[in-house]
């Protein structure tokens, strides 16, 4: 019952459109450029400079060489935020995990010889950092179960000139990041989306080339995010704006596609069942799903067999599981002006339906089915389309202004000062066994400041390494987890209590 | 720490219940703490505010979940320390049971994780029912409780087992007159909420009060120091070579486990189709279809936190894994591989065919044991105002084995 109602609601919504679409297809023909698009977000990030997203390298860093049969981990382990780890080339099978600030895992090519991560289909995944500021490049990495580059929380990052062939479900997958910069990568034979960037903000992709995997280049539940100048082709779809369901981060607006080259995008679909891209149709040159503020602009879109743009909603897309916490339509669309040939050659029954509903013919560019409030177009007269018609004409017709959302400087830690370190070091592990006053499992606080009242660094040294003192209480287990600093911050705090 | 022995040691057990025959109680013997609970600090205006070693790390979009070094989600704090304290006092207290011999702790029980080493929960009467008590460990954090994610707050969650007749089987009428005729508590309440609390009350104990003070104590249990948040915090000598072996396969995109268990707090509470098997003989639960309406959520339960998951057997909503190696094992067996025949369920995409070795699987259950921290347990009360056994009749650990198939 459910299913005819949302088929029946798709209909009306489509006959509404043919009837605005009668007054809206005597629309403007532009060619000026217009005024240009302010964007979502305020970088600072400026004009005709080069991208980066990470602090400038520290002069004093040290570089930590790795060479053919050594380990790069034993020179992660070894390296401190700040250094260099640099691989000659040759081959290595492992999983680099990088789970400190500040380092750049560096190959060198020497003569088209290449460092390369070989998973021999059993490892996991080639690269894994949860650290922020990390920086991946100049790596061939290949066959790995898992993904190629991934990051976990890791802000500030750039991941470049890597070149990534059959590996996995994702080739470069930085998730919960903020601030990152993927740049001249080739990617290739990826079972999901080659470049997935996945719950993150103010993220740029250029300059990749991505062929012959499910998805090009996936941009979900992420918000400014820029993907220019990447050449994206034999992909199944190529580039895709998606809401993905039951995820902890429910949106993705803000993003711009502009001087792709989105071409031949009609691959087999070979995606895992079940993956949300396992229900791409072959031949989708961009895809938007549920995905809000999309701009599109200057993309060369052809030969695309479905259709250069499909613009959907969680209700027509089979592979979408329901979240009910999610917006479901693509909001305010705006595509500007584009070069679309040769598209929607050989599409799919279910856009003919969409044709058919809205009395079109002819091979569509862009085709749009679901709800899409606010959304706008350029030029429509020069593409082949359906349920675009009742669009508005967007008031601006480019996006010069806005170079990168990647932030003018690098986003900032947290800061905690010394004295807080030590109230937050206290009060989330001390307190367990120690209170002011009375026993707990440890001696009181006011016995401990009796013993080291001017002697703080002698307490830091203590829970470091404690020594039987007292035979009424258990062995202390020794802090040394904690940094000196961290431990020194606690012992003075621990020392000022009064209640 | 010495009291929570109490109820082990049959000695002071029997101490304890010629006590109790004689009495009344000395008014006394019931004063509330005035000092917060570990890892809170109390403001100045006597409220207890929680600090972790998370607070000095963002997330995106302030979701609470990332990777090793995100911050926590949004969290419960601001009680009154006397409220947490009372709170504790009910919390283990039988008179909240319409019989009078079930409390909270019966089901949460802080020697079995705060759940009860049980794969269904045992209700009033000893009706075996259809869930798992979930773990109440980093409760503080959770915006959504039930395995099916149906209440939005501890106040309306713990109404659920409270008055349901299969559980504690109390009414609110009952429970108000019990709490107000005990020679007791009026006056712990009275101190709990004094002049000027928003919920203080001029005469009698409200449901309020009680609501609000089980949830204080609830909002207490904070589990963030195991021997991964060391590792996480830095300090990577914390674990052993195979427990980082199993950390890279949980967080790796092979097993996916880190997609929904998500750090700091190891669930993303989002409510997921996995399609985990009940024990034999036992219907399909639809889970969170009956909250959200939907069919299309058939079998959909909240991603569960595994911290302290060590001490919370048997595994999944309906306990059909009696082992950790078990629960984990599921994933690995393929996509769909237990929804029963004639059943459609719309799986979660990140449930798919990761094709794990049996080392694999190993070294996945010794990471899981690194994110055991119990050091903040509280005191179990080595007597409540009812004069009734804390805890009340706890269910005997249940024979896993009939699960183990």
């Amino acid at each position: 019952m459910k299913k005819i109602l949302t088929v029946l609601t798709v209909v009306l919504a489509m006959a509404c459109g043919s009837s605005i679409a009668q007054q809206a297809a005597a629309a403007t023909y532009s060619n000026s450029p217009g005024a240009s698009y302010s964007g979502g977000f305020r970088s600072g990030a400026p004009l005709g400079r080069a991208l980066s997203a990470v602090a400038q390298a520290s002069a004093q860093g040290t570089i930590h060489t790795v060479t053919e049969g050594q380990s790069i981990q034993r020179a992660v382990e070894k390296a401190q935020p700040g250094d260099t780890v640099r691989v000659m080339p040759g081959t290595y099978r492992e999983t680099v995990f990088i789970d400190k600030d500040n380092i750049r895992l560096s190959g060198v090519i020497e003569q088209g010889r290449w460092p390369i991560l070989e998973g021999d289909g059993q490892l996991h995944d080639a690269i894994l950092y949860s650290g922020n500021g990390v920086v991946v490049e100049n790596f061939t990495i290949t066959h790995y179960k898992g993904n190629g580059i991934m990051g976990q929380a890791g802000n500030n990052f750039e991941i470049r000139n890597n070149i990534i062939i059959d590996t996995g479900v994702y080739g470069i997958f930085p998730q919960l990041g903020k601030n990152g910069l993927i740049e001249h990568n080739i990617l290739s034979g990826i079972e999901d989306a080659a470049i997935y960037v996945g719950m993150s903000d103010n993220i740029h992709v250029s300059h990749n080339e991505v062929f012959e995997n499910v998805a090009g280049i996936e941009i979900e539940n992420s918000r400014h995010a820029i993907v220019e100048n990447n050449y994206v082709h034999h992909n199944t779809g190529g580039i895709l704006a998606f809401i993905s369901p039951g995820l902890p981060i429910k949106t993705t607006y803000d993003v711009i596609i502009r001087n792709n080259f989105i071409i031949n995008n009609n691959l087999a679909n070979f995606g895992a069942p079940g993956s949300t891209v396992s229900g791409v149709p072959a031949g989708t040159g961009i895809l938007l799903n549920a995905a809000d503020q999309v701009v599109i602009e200057n993309n060369i879109i052809s030969n695309n067999k479905t259709a250069g743009i499909l613009i959907s909603d969680h209700a027509n897309a089979a592979y979408m599981t329901l979240d009910p916490d999610v917006e479901p339509n693509s909001d305010q669309v705006m595509i500007l002006n584009n070069l679309m040939t040769n598209n929607g050659y050989d599409t799919t029954d279910q856009v003919r339906a969409v044709m058919t509903a809205y009395s079109k013919n002819g091979n569509p560019d862009i085709i749009r089915v679901g709800a899409s409030k606010d959304s706008c177009i350029i030029n429509r007269h020069r593409y082949i389309t359906a349920g675009v018609d009742d669009f508005a004409q967007c008031d601006f017709g480019n996006t010069a202004n806005i170079a990168s959302y990647l932030l003018k400087e690098p986003a900032p830690a947290r800061v905690i000062s010394k004295s807080e370190q030590g109230k937050y070091a206290y009060l989330g592990i001390c307190s367990g066994c120690h209170s002011y006053k009375g026993r707990l499992i440890g001696p009181p606080v006011e016995v401990i400041q009796a013993m080291y009242m001017n002697n703080p660094q002698g307490l830091a040294d203590y829970i470091a390494k404690p020594i039987k003192k007292r035979k009424d209480y258990p062995d202390m287990p020794p802090q040394d987890y904690l940094r000196p600093a961290v431990r020194l911050a606690v012992a003075n705090y621990l020392l000022t209590l009064s209640k | 720490m010495a009291d929570s022995k109490t109820m082990l040691n049959p000695v002071l057990k029997a101490l304890l219940l010629l006590f109790l025959l004689a009495p009344p109680l000395s008014a006394a013997q019931f004063q509330l703490s005035g000092q917060c609970p570990p890892g809170f600090d109390k403001n100045e205006q006597d409220r207890c505010i929680l600090y972790t070693l998370y607070d000095q790390y963002d997330s995106i979009e302030n979701a609470g979940v990332g990777g090793l070094t995100s911050s926590l989600p949004p969290r419960r704090d601001g009680f009154r320390p006397e409220q947490i304290d009372l709170g504790r006092y009910l919390f283990f207290d039988p008179i909240l049971s319409g019989s009078r011999t079930l409390s909270c702790a019966s089901c949460h029980h802080p020697s079995l994780g705060f759940s009860d080493g049980r794969g269904r929960s045992v209700g009033t009467g000893g009706i075996v029912l259809s869930r798992s008590a979930p773990t109440l460990w980093n409760s503080s954090f959770l915006n959504s409780f039930f395995w099916d994610a149906r209440e939005k707050t501890l106040e309306l969650q713990l109404q659920g087992p409270l008055y349901d007749p299969r559980e504690m089987a109390n009414s609110p009428a009952q429970l108000l007159a019990s709490v107000n005729a005990n020679a007791h508590y009026p006056a712990l309440f009275a101190a709990a909420f004094p002049d000027g609390d928003r919920l203080a009350s001029a005469g009698a104990v409200t449901l309020a009060q009680i609501y609000r003070a089980i949830s204080a104590f609830e909002s207490s249990l904070i589990s963030l120091n195991s021997r991964y948040d060391r590792y996480a915090h830095g300090f990577h000598q914390a674990l052993t070579s195979r427990e980082i072996k199993g950390l890279n396969i949980f967080r790796s995109f092979v097993a996916r486990c880190a997609e929904c268990h998500q750090p700091p707090l190891f669930t993303n509470q989002q409510i997921a189709v996995i399609g985990t098997p009940e024990p034999e003989g036992m219907p399909l639960d639809v889970g969170a279809q009956t909250t959200y309406g939907s069919a299309r959520l058939k079998g959909a339960f909240k991603v569960p936190s595994l911290r302290n998951i060590e001490h919370t057997a048997p595994y999944m909503h309906s306990g059909r894994f009696a082992t950790l190696r078990d629960a984990v094992e599921f994933y690995t067996k393929g996509r769909g591989h237990a929804v029963p025949a004639g059943v459609t369920l719309d799986l979660h995409w990140h449930i798919n065919e990761p094709n794990l070795s049996d080392l694999e699987l190993d070294l996945l259950v010794d990471f899981l044991k690194t994110l055991t921290d119990e050091q903040f347990t509280p005191a179990i009360p080595s007597a409540v105002p009812s004069g009734l056994e804390p805890v009340g009749i706890l269910p005997e650990r249940a024979g896993l084995e009939q699960y183990n198939n």
